[in-house]
This record gives C-alpha cells, sequence and structure tokens, in this order.
C-alpha cells in the first residue's frame, strides 16, 4: 500500500483524536469512580469543583503537576524515572488495536476506526500486558523500599499467574473467530456475541482483567492497608500521577478487549456502533468501580489459589470442550 | 460446590451495593446545610447571666482548674457591693476540646456549653475568645437559678433572708 498525503493525515488524526478520548476519558473515569464509590457508600462524592464536581480532574492534574518531584536518595535514578511510563506506555499502546466503531467511508476511502488492524492482534495484546508488568516491578525495586519491593513481588507473580489464564480464556475466541485479528474477532461476532458460546472464558476473562489491571479484590500490589500504597509508595507528584492514569487506562482498555471479545465489540442494533462501543466500555468500567465498592482483598494464597488452581484449569478445560464441540459441529 | 456458594455472596453483596446506589446520601453539605443540634449538645461555651440580669460569674477560678487542657483564664474583682466578678475572662477555643468538664465545674451555673458548633477561623488568634464575645444576655439551662438566693448570703443581701433558708438562731435565746 503506497501511503499518500492524505492517508498520512487521516492517521495522525486518529491517533491524536484517540489519545484525546483516551486521556480524557481515564480522566473523567477517575471522577466517575469516586463519585459513584460515594453513592454506593450513600455519600456524595467529589462535587464542588465546577457543577457536579465535573472539573476536578482538571484541579487534580493541577495538584499533581505542582506538586514536588521526589526521588528517594537510596533509589536507582534512571529505574525509578522511567518505570511510570513503562507502566503507562503498554496501556496507551493497546489502544491502536482496538476497533472502536465500524469502518466509514470518508474522502471516498473505506477509513478504519482502529489505528493498525494487526492480524496478530491478540498476541500483541498479550504481550503488551507483560510488558506492563516491567513498570511495577521495575518501580517496586528502583525505589529501594521495603513496602515498594513487596508489592512489586506481588504484583510481578500475580500479573504473570493472571496472565495465563486470560490468555487461555482467549484460545476459544480464537478458535470460534479463526483469527488473531480484532477486526475478524468483532466480524465473527455478526450474528452472535461470543458471550453466548463461552460464558465460562467470558467470566474467567472477567475475573483475569480484575487482576490484570490491579484492582481490588486483586490489588495485593497496591495493598494500602499492610504495604502503605505497595509499588508507587515513593512516588509523588506527576510519577505518581502517570501510574495513577495508567491504571484507568488500563481499566479502559481492559473494558474495550472484553466487549470486544465478548459482547461483539461495536456491533449492536438501532445505535451508531460507536455509541454501542461506549455504551459497552462503561458497562464494563462501571462494574470495575462496582466490584471496587463491594468486595474485600483476597489474601495472597487465596490470589494464588485461585489462579493456579481453580482458573487455569477451568481455561484449559474449556479450550478442550470448545475444541470438541468445534469438531463435532 | 462451594465455589457456587461463593459466587452466591459475591452476587448478593454486589446487589447491596448497587441498591445503595440509589439512597439518599447521608452526606451534609456543611456551609450550605447545617444540621440544627440537639440542645444539650457539647458545643461552644458562653457565659449566662443570672434572671435578674446580672452576670453569674464569681471569677472562682473552678472552671479553670478542671479544664484538661488549661485553656481558660481570668482575673478576679470584687465590685462595690462585695460580690466578685472576672475582671477579664479567657477561653482559648484553639485549645478546648468541649469536654463539658468547665461547666460541670461551675458552682453559678455561669459557664454553659452551647449547641453553636460551627467556630472555624483562619487565624488562630482569633479563636480566643474574650468575655465580651463569650457573655449572653439569656440565662441559658435553668433559666430560674440564682446562686445569691441559695448561698454567698451576707454578700449581697442579709442572712437568713433567700427562700429556704431560717434565719439565723440566736443563740443567747437558747441560754436558760
Ligand atoms: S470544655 Fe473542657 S476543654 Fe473546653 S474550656 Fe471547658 S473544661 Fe476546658
Ligand atoms: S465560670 Fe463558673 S466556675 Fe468559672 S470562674 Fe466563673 S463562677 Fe467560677
Amino acid at each position: 500500500m503506497i501511503w499518500t498525503a492524505t492517508d498520512i493525515a487521516l492517521m495522525i488524526g486518529k491517533i491524536v483524536l484517540l489519545y484525546a478520548i483516551i486521556l480524557t476519558g481515564a480522566a473523567y473515569l477517575v471522577l466517575a469512580e469516586r463519585r459513584i464509590l460515594g453513592f454506593l457508600q450513600d455519600r456524595i462524592g467529589p462535587n464542588r469543583v465546577g457543577p457536579f464536581g465535573l472539573l476536578q480532574p482538571l484541579a487534580d492534574v493541577i495538584k499533581m503537576i505542582t506538586k514536588e518531584d521526589m526521588i528517594p536518595k537510596a533509589a536507582d535514578r534512571l529505574l525509578f524515572s522511567m518505570a511510570p511510563a513503562m507502566a503507562a506506555i503498554p496501556a496507551i499502546l493497546t489502544f491502536a488495536i482496538i476497533p472502536v466503531g465500524a469502518p466509514l467511508q470518508l474522502f471516498g476511502r473505506q477509513v478504519n476506526l482502529q489505528i493498525a488492524d494487526l492480524n496478530v492482534g491478540v498476541l500483541f495484546f498479550m504481550a503488551l500486558s507483560s510488558v506492563a508488568v516491567y513498570g511495577v516491578a521495575l518501580g517496586g525495586w528502583a525505589s529501594n523500599s521495603k513496602y515498594a519491593l513487596l508489592g512489586s513481588i506481588r504484583g510481578l507473580s500475580q500479573l504473570i499467574s493472571y496472565e495465563l489464564s486470560m490468555g487461555l480464556s482467549l484460545v476459544p475466541v480464537v478458535m470460534l473467530s479463526k483469527s488473531l485479528s480484532l477486526a475478524d474477532i468483532v466480524n465473527a461476532q455478526a450474528d452472535m456475541p461470543f458471550i453466548v458460546y463461552q460464558p465460562v472464558a467470558f467470566l474467567i476473562f472477567l475475573v483475569s482483567i480484575l487482576a490484570e489491571c490491579r484492582r481490588i479484590p486483586f490489588d495485593l500490589p497496591e495493598a494500602e492497608g499492610e504495604l502503605v500504597a505497595g509499588f508507587h509508595t515513593e512516588y509523588s507528584g506527576m510519577r505518581f500521577g502517570l501510574f495513577f492514569v495508567g491504571e484507568y487506562i488500563n481499566i479502559i482498555s481492559l473494558s474495550s478487549l472484553a466487549s470486544l471479545f465478548f459482547l461483539g465489540g461495536w456491533r449492536g442494533p438501532l445505535l451508531p456502533p460507536i455509541v454501542w462501543f461506549f455504551i459497552k466500555v462503561g458497562l464494563f468500567s462501571f462494574l470495575f468501580i462496582w466490584v471496587r465498592g463491594t468486595l474485600p482483598r483476597l489474601r495472597y494464597d487465596q490470589l494464588m489459589h485461585l489462579g493456579w488452581k481453580f482458573l487455569t484449569p477451568l481455561a484449559l478445560l474449556n479450550i478442550l470442550v470448545t475444541g470438541w464441540w468445534l469438531a463435532l459441529r | 460446590m462451594p465455589i457456587l456458594n461463593d459466587i452466591k455472596e459475591i452476587l448478593t453483596g454486589l446487589s447491596i451495593t448497587f441498591r445503595h446506589i440509589f439512597r439518599k446520601p447521608v452526606t451534609v453539605q456543611f456551609p450550605e446545610e447545617r444540621r440544627v443540634m440537639p440542645e444539650r449538645f457539647r458545643g461552644s461555651i458562653v457565659l449566662t447571666r443570672d434572671p435578674d440580669g446580672a452576670e453569674r460569674c464569681v471569677a472562682c477560678y473552678l472552671c479553670s482548674g478542671a479544664c484538661p487542657v488549661d485553656c481558660i483564664s481570668m482575673a478576679a474583682a470584687e465590685g462595690e457591693n462585695g460580690r466578685r466578678y472576672a475582671a477579664w475572662f479567657r477561653i482559648n477555643f484553639s485549645r478546648c476540646i468541649l469536654c463539658g468538664m468547665c461547666a460541670e465545674a461551675c458552682p453559678t451555673l455561669a459557664i454553659q456549653m452551647s449547641p453553636e458548633m460551627f467556630h472555624c477561623k483562619r487565624q488562630v488568634m482569633d479563636m480566643i475568645y474574650e468575655k465580651e464575645d463569650l457573655l449572653i444576655d439569656g440565662t441559658g439551662k435553668d433559666p430560674n437559678y440564682n446562686f445569691y438566693r441559695h448561698a454567698g448570703t451576707g454578700v449581697v443581701q442579709p442572712r437568713g433572708s433567700s427562700p429556704g433558708e431560717q434565719a439565723p438562731a440566736d443563740p443567747r435565746s437558747l441560754l436558760p
């Protein structure tokens, strides 16, 4: 394919737009989380800055940026400053492969609402989510503090174990759609979303993505009751902000992937595709917040038990059953 | 199967929290909404007057001695009729813990806790209240009590003239 000026302009436009949408989305997800948690606990939540507290994210950003940027004396400076970026970048990169809507006709050509339709999309996502672990691991290690180190060790083992069940729960999806490209996976769900065929895989994926973005009940790497703040104990100011925003971007990206893999992505009746996509992502994000407002944190051994002795075998069994079903059909 | 039970428990929890979304929040949005405190709430301190309109406080230092954080100070003075009063009386509200010990110690019911609880200032020195700030025009709780009707007799009124008090006996009349 030869890139013309229009193609490049379109691509840059898409990237800038997507960037703006994710960052605003993440900022407002923080606000939404605080308000919804408030309602869950019979409180009101932040409502002072602007109407309904809508300017709160802006105030938070200003606060973060103007805070002193501290690096502990004993820290490994280079890794310490790189770690937040290593946590946030993979989360943002994941959006490169997410189709947010049906292809559009624009300037006489077809425009995919997706930055890159990789033919190994699922693998790309799995690889990125493994790379994201480095942010946690190095952040905790480089800050040279016992709490941070404990947090990052927990983070490592947790992410590795849940990565496995997450990957295995996606195998049936790939078997059904016979493609690793996300656009094809969405197309394969034209008649019926995969959640109907694969409820078990969906549940495993849901639990794994909760663990993957280190949210309650799997927030052991942060565990503020035990480890101060876990792997980002020593971080302050915008570096902490990057970890924080990274976590919320991760929520959005994992929510979009969950809706792509199991709910048919942007497909839906009546409403335009992009609206359907946002509704589904919003539902998953709400689920994340709702679960946070409800469940307590798991103990470390319970976490490992659930991952290795329950989810992984179940996912393997699910693959087996799906294989039989596909062969016998 | 224990796992099914666990899932059921999780779903129960989720449904409970979901129902709470639609509850009315308990938050009081402070500067705009203010709770009306009950009458006997231990809020900020006032100095009251007796039913005749005179200051109740006799500057006995009992409140100051009872205060666990030592935030009351005063200087006693005596009026022309022999009645004692506080020349100045000062409460440092930045230290007061609103424990009510002073009100309990006071023999004249002069110092009382009021339900007013919203005092916050930008300057810590503004938290020091002088007698003029503390003195109110009413009697507060127990509107009929007047210390000098029960004690302190001989100072502002002749002995044996307050209600419930017998005139002093003349010992000579008891002699055989
Ligand atoms: S309420 Fe307690 S702390 Fe305050 S002035 Fe009275 S005795 Fe002192
Ligand atoms: S307020 Fe009461 S306790 Fe305190 S000095 Fe006056 S009379 Fe005595």
